[in-house]
This record gives C-alpha cells, sequence and structure tokens, in this order.
C-alpha cells in the first residue's frame, strides 16, 4: 500500500488496577483492552462490536485520547498520537470527534444548541467572526435536518433522536475526517433509530467522514460497516469485511453472537452456551470456558490474530 | 376463539399521570386478553404506555404521580381495581407476578440473595426457616445458577446482571403463579446471555403451564417466543393478531413502518425506509387517528376521526381506516 490507512492501531493496551483485597495480597490487573490492532481507511466504516465489558468503548476513549493508554500506538495519517505532548495533540484534535450513547448527557444543558455547536469553533477556529459562527451553527444544524431556529432552544426541549442528531452536529462542526461513533443508536427507538442511521450514512458520502462506530447491536453494526472486529475480553477474536464476518463467521465466539440474535422469522436456535466463569489467565484463549470446541490447547495458549483468508483474521486454535 | 375463558381479561383501561400541565393521559383504552399458559407480547417503542399498562395491571402505578382512572382488569375472574389492599396481596407475587428490565435496582441491595427470596416464599407459602432456605436453592438451581448455595449468600452488587435477572425470576415464579408479567426482561442483558434468560422463562412456563404478558421493543424477541402481539401506539393498541400473521403481514402502517426501520442482520444493508416525524404530543392528542401525522395514507377522515380497534379476520384487529390489504 502506498498510502497508510487514516487510523491504524498498533497494540493499544489499556489495563485497571484494582487496589489488593487483603494485607500482602496483590492488586489486581484487570487487562480492559490488551494489545488491539487495527487499520481503518479514509471514508471507512469499522464497526466494533462486543458484548458489555468487552472494552469496545474503552477502545473509542483510547483513539480519543480521552482516556491515558498503558501502551500501544493510535497514529493518524502515521502520526502516533498518544506520544505527542498534548499541545501538539490539541491541534490533530479536529480531525477526529466522538458522539456519545446518550445525547442528553453529553449536551451542556445551560447552553443553547446554538452555544454547543459554536463552542468547539471558538476553541479551535479562532480567527471566524461572531457572525461567522452563527452561519456555520445554521448550516450545521440544516446538515442535521433541524431548523436553524432549533439553536436557541436547550437538549432538554429535544427528543432523543434529535439530541442526537445535535451531538452528530456539534461532532460535524471542525469537519473531522474521523468520527468515534460509541453507540449512537443505542437509546433510541427503533424507528428514530433508522433516521439517525440515514443521517449518519449521508453525512459519510457527503464529507467522505471514516466511522469507528462502536455498538452491540450486531444488525445495526451490519447496516452502518465495510469492515467488522469482533472483542472478546478486551481482545479482537475476528476481523473481516462485513459480508464476509456475517456469511461465513469463522470464531466461536462470533458464531454465538451472531446465533443469539434474536430473528424474525424462523424459530429459536435451541443450543445455550455456558456463561462466563472465572477469568482465564494471560496464556489461556479467553472464550476457552464457554468455548463448544476447546481442546487442551486452547487453555495454555492464547490463539493470535491470524489471517484465515483476505482480509479475513481470526484469533483461534481449530479453523 | 380459544374456548377456555381468559385469565386475564382488561378492558377499556386508562392511566394518566399528574402533570405540570394537567394529567396526562398515557394509557387510553386498552383492551387485552390473557389465556391461560399463552405468551402475549406487547410491543411499541417508548413513551407508548405499554409499561404503564404493566404498571396498571400490577396495581403498581404509586398514587403520588398518577392512577388507574377507567377501566376493568379481571384476572382469574376477580376485578384486581376492587379488591382492597391486603386481597391484592394476596393475589400479586402468588398468581400474578412481575419481573422488571433492570433486575439490580428490582433487587433490594442491602439483603442478601437468600434473604429476600425466603421472605417472598414465607409470606405466601406455609413454610419454616429450614424449608424456605432448602426451596430457595432449589429454586436457584431450577433458573440455572451455577452455584445456588454461595448465590444465597452473596449480595445483588455480587452478581451479574444476567445472574441477577434468574434471582428475580426465581422470586416470581418461587409461588407458581399463573401470569408472569415480564417489562422488557432482556433489555438490559448482552445478546448471549438475553437469549439464555428468554429460553430459562420460556422453559419456566411450558413446565409450570404458565402464562406470560411480554412486554418489549424488540420485535425479534417477540417473533421467537410469543404466539399473540399487540402493537401499541401512544396510548392505544393499534393492531393485534396471531405474531407469525401479524409479521409477515401487517395490516397497520405503524406496525409496518415499525418492521421496516428494523435493520435485517440476514441481508445485505439498504437503506432503512424509516419514519418520518415524531411521536405526538400527549397533551395534544390528535383528534382523529393518533398515527395520522406520521402516515403516507392517511386522508381528512383519518385525521378528523378517530378508528376504532375493528376486526380484520378472526384472529386480528385493527385501529386504521385504512388497513393495508393482503395484496399491499
Amino acid at each position: 500500500m502506498s498510502n497508510p490507512p487514516l487510523l491504524q492501531v498498533r497494540d493499544l493496551r489499556k489495563h485497571y488496577t484494582r487496589p489488593s483485597r487483603g494485607w500482602l495480597a496483590p492488586p489486581v490487573h484487570h487487562r480492559v483492552v490488551d494489545g488491539l490492532d487495527f487499520d481503518l481507511g479514509a471514508g471507512e466504516t469499522l464497526g466494533l462490536v462486543g458484548e458489555s465489558g468487552c472494552g469496545k468503548s474503552t477502545t473509542g476513549k483510547l483513539v480519543m485520547r480521552l482516556t491515558p493508554a498503558n501502551g500501544g500506538q493510535v497514529r493518524l495519517d502515521g502520526v502516533d498520537l498518544l506520544s505527542l505532548p498534548l499541545k501538539q495533540f490539541n491541534a490533530w484534535r479536529p480531525q477526529l470527534q466522538m458522539v456519545f450513547q446518550d445525547p442528553g448527557g453529553s449536551l451542556n444543558p445551560v447552553y443553547t444548541v446554538a452555544q454547543s455547536l459554536e463552542e468547539p469553533l471558538k476553541v479551535h477556529a479562532p480567527h471566524l467572526s461572531a457572525s461567522d459562527r452563527r452561519d456555520r451553527v445554521a448550516e450545521l444544524l440544516q446538515q442535521v435536518g433541524l431548523a436553524s431556529s432549533h439553536g436557541l432552544r436547550y437538549p432538554h426541549e429535544f427528543s432523543g433522536g434529535q439530541r442526537q442528531r445535535i451531538a452528530i452536529a456539534r461532532a460535524l462542526a471542525l469537519q473531522p475526517r474521523l468520527i468515534v461513533a460509541d453507540e449512537p443508536v443505542s437509546a433510541l427507538d427503533v424507528s428514530v433509530q433508522a433516521q439517525v442511521l440515514n443521517l449518519m450514512q449521508d453525512l459519510k458520502e457527503r464529507h467522505g467522514l471514516a466511522y469507528l462506530f462502536i455498538a452491540h447491536d450486531l444488525a445495526v453494526v451490519r447496516h452502518m460497516s465495510q469492515r467488522v472486529a469482533v472483542m472478546y475480553r478486551g481482545r479482537i477474536v475476528e476481523s473481516a469485511p462485513c459480508e464476509a464476518l456475517y456469511r461465513t463467521p469463522l470464531h466461536p465466539y462470533t458464531r454465538l453472537l451472531l446465533e443469539s440474535v434474536p430473528r424474525l422469522r424462523g424459530t429459536p436456535t435451541t443450543a445455550v452456551v455456558a456463561m462466563p466463569q472465572v477469568p482465564s489467565g494471560p496464556d489461556a484463549c479467553a472464550f476457552h470456558d464457554r468455548c463448544p470446541r476447546r481442546t487442551a490447547r486452547c487453555a495454555e495458549a492464547a490463539p493470535l490474530l491470524r489471517e484465515a483468508a483476505p482480509g479475513h483474521s481470526v484469533a483461534c486454535h481449530h479453523l | 376463539m380459544k374456548a377456555p375463558a381468559p385469565l386475564l381479561q382488561v378492558s377499556d383501561l386508562h392511566t394518566c399521570f399528574h402533570s405540570r400541565r394537567g394529567p396526562l393521559t398515557v394509557v387510553a383504552g386498552v383492551d387485552l386478553a390473557v389465556y391461560p399458559g399463552e405468551v402475549v407480547a406487547l410491543l411499541g417503542e417508548s413513551g407508548c404506555g405499554k409499561s404503564a399498562t404493566a404498571l396498571s395491571l400490577m396495581g403498581l402505578i404509586p398514587p403520588r404521580s398518577g392512577q388507574v382512572s377507567q377501566g376493568q382488569i379481571l384476572f382469574n375472574g376477580q376485578d384486581l381495581r376492587q379488591l382492597r389492599r391486603r386481597q391484592l396481596d394476596e393475589v400479586r407475587g402468588r398468581d400474578l407476578a412481575m419481573i422488571f428490565q433492570d433486575p439490580m435496582s428490582a433487587l433490594n441491595p442491602v439483603l442478601s440473595i437468600g434473604r429476600q427470596l425466603r421472605e417472598t416464599l414465607c409470606r405466601h407459602l406455609p413454610l419454616d426457616a429450614r424449608e424456605a432456605e432448602q426451596e430457595a436453592l432449589r429454586l436457584l438451581a431450577e433458573v440455572g445458577i451455577p452455584h445456588p448455595a454461595d448465590c444465597l449468600k452473596a449480595y445483588p452488587h455480587q452478581l451479574s446482571g444476567g445472574l441477577c435477572q434468574r434471582v428475580m425470576i426465581a422470586m416470581a415464579v418461587c409461588c407458581n403463579p399463573r401470569l408472569l408479567i415480564a417489562d422488557e426482561p432482556t433489555t438490559a442483558l448482552d445478546v448471549t446471555v438475553q437469549r439464555q434468560v428468554m429460553h430459562l422463562l420460556d422453559g419456566l412456563r411450558r413446565r409450570r403451564a404458565m402464562a406470560l404478558l411480554l412486554i418489549t421493543h424488540d420485535l425479534g424477541v417477540v417473533a421467537q417466543y410469543a404466539d399473540r402481539a399487540l402493537v401499541m401506539y401512544l396510548g392505544q393498541v393499534v393492531e393485534q393478531g396471531p405474531v407469525q400473521r401479524l409479521f409477515e403481514r401487517p395490516a397497520h402502517p405503524y406496525t409496518r413502518a415499525l418492521l421496516a426501520s428494523m435493520p435485517d442482520i440476514d441481508a445485505s444493508p439498504a437503506r432503512l425506509p424509516g419514519l418520518a416525524g415524531q411521536v405526538p404530543d400527549l397533551h395534544q392528542r390528535p383528534v382523529g387517528c393518533a398515527f395520522a401525522a406520521r402516515c403516507g395514507h392517511a386522508d381528512d377522515r383519518c385525521r378528523a376521526e378517530r378508528p376504532a380497534l375493528t376486526a380484520l379476520t378472526a384472529t386480528r384487529q385493527v385501529r386504521c381506516w385504512h388497513p393495508l390489504t393482503e395484496s399491499a
């Protein structure tokens, strides 16, 4: 490849340490994100799926540098953002923006919508005059399907779907190239969810945006993504082009996830996989306690992500 | 229709909440029947009144915030609205039980699981402390909790969401209820845990010949586990019928839009038709059909006259002036 991908994440790590439970007992380290590698091209959407606690939201925060990483690199255009001094990193911030799950909680309740949208412009585009900013705010609101008069209102006057539109408008204010969207539609009803997903698709096409689309809803991820990475206990267990992942899932965990989604048609699958037991050690496959295909080897060595088909990588000993 | 008498027969249920702008009618004339052993789903988006309906059935609307203002709730031949508090307490928890969306907050955080289970058991069954302990152990094993004895000593915060929901289920079914109301039982759970919990509920229902009123917004769960579904919009049932027929050929434009809004996990992405507009303000309930403002088929009659729930076939009813026909 001649051009490096827009975003390259290499060996990204985040540990949380819990104080020891007793005198002399060692503190407990939780490896929340445990060596992630992925690429995201310009204008591409990478879906990051997994169940609660798998580290997908932490990954989003690490990429945004909202929480310090314990190791690894997040390279944008080949520049490692994590090693930059904060002042230099701030110059990069407009390029990557974030949309959160709860639009009610991520908008300042005492700011009008226009004030919320102007804030990033004031910080990162100080050369704009007040009237330029007002024009830009009106343009942003119109892009997300709201009227410019909505700018005078406060977040509580809007429905959940409208608030998420406002949050998206704020993320767009600085013309980013990458938007990290952490569960952007999971708080919304299905009919509103469809509106917001359509809006995100339209904006992506119009502005050539790349999305790191973090979600637990497998149907929504399929709908939005070109590539999908499945996370389990802090690691990527499978990563593939969207169609390949949904048509021919290779990792037992991906299969379990896909089978578990209740379908509109057909009867429920009755196979019920064991509940998670104790967390496994660093030298075991994270899924081995629940896996129907486990062997002794799974408890001894953690499988590495290997390419099983072009662009389709799986971390499993039994392919 | 089926031969046996319905276990639960709700007619013309109205529930309103107090608000600064006057009473807010959240449930506006719901009719609902559940037959013994049947799984009925109450389906709708947030604010449609499905949870308020469930709380009304259980008599759990706090008097400070609202009340059931009209209607009849016949359960087992008794009108629950006419019962005194003590009589109602005999029915609730014994013949009629409920589980909630967030199992963590539905359990008392400062009492052990065992204590909470024993309390329910001793309240309704003639058991002494040791028998109650034994029964609690048996129940926890029945709902598939790996180490029941440890679980009895644990506190809710020490258990995962899936385990808490299993404990809630154990507590709800401990007196062999004839009807279990499950309000979004798996919404807070991960998809693999959701399947385990739904599988458990379905198994218990079959073994104990219990009817289930499943309140959910998840169309997939309804399709997989319910016999019959009622679709609610703005406090009213807009369509009801057997799930398979309802999902294959929705008759109400709202049901159809809801189904079309859901991304399909088994198909390549296509643009979602979505549903324009928003649910109307409950304070300004439209004169005509509640869905008219968002409906592609709406005409003057829809905007002026409120349609009634009318029979489409022997088993299906729809509240629409222009129901989508088989060919549409």
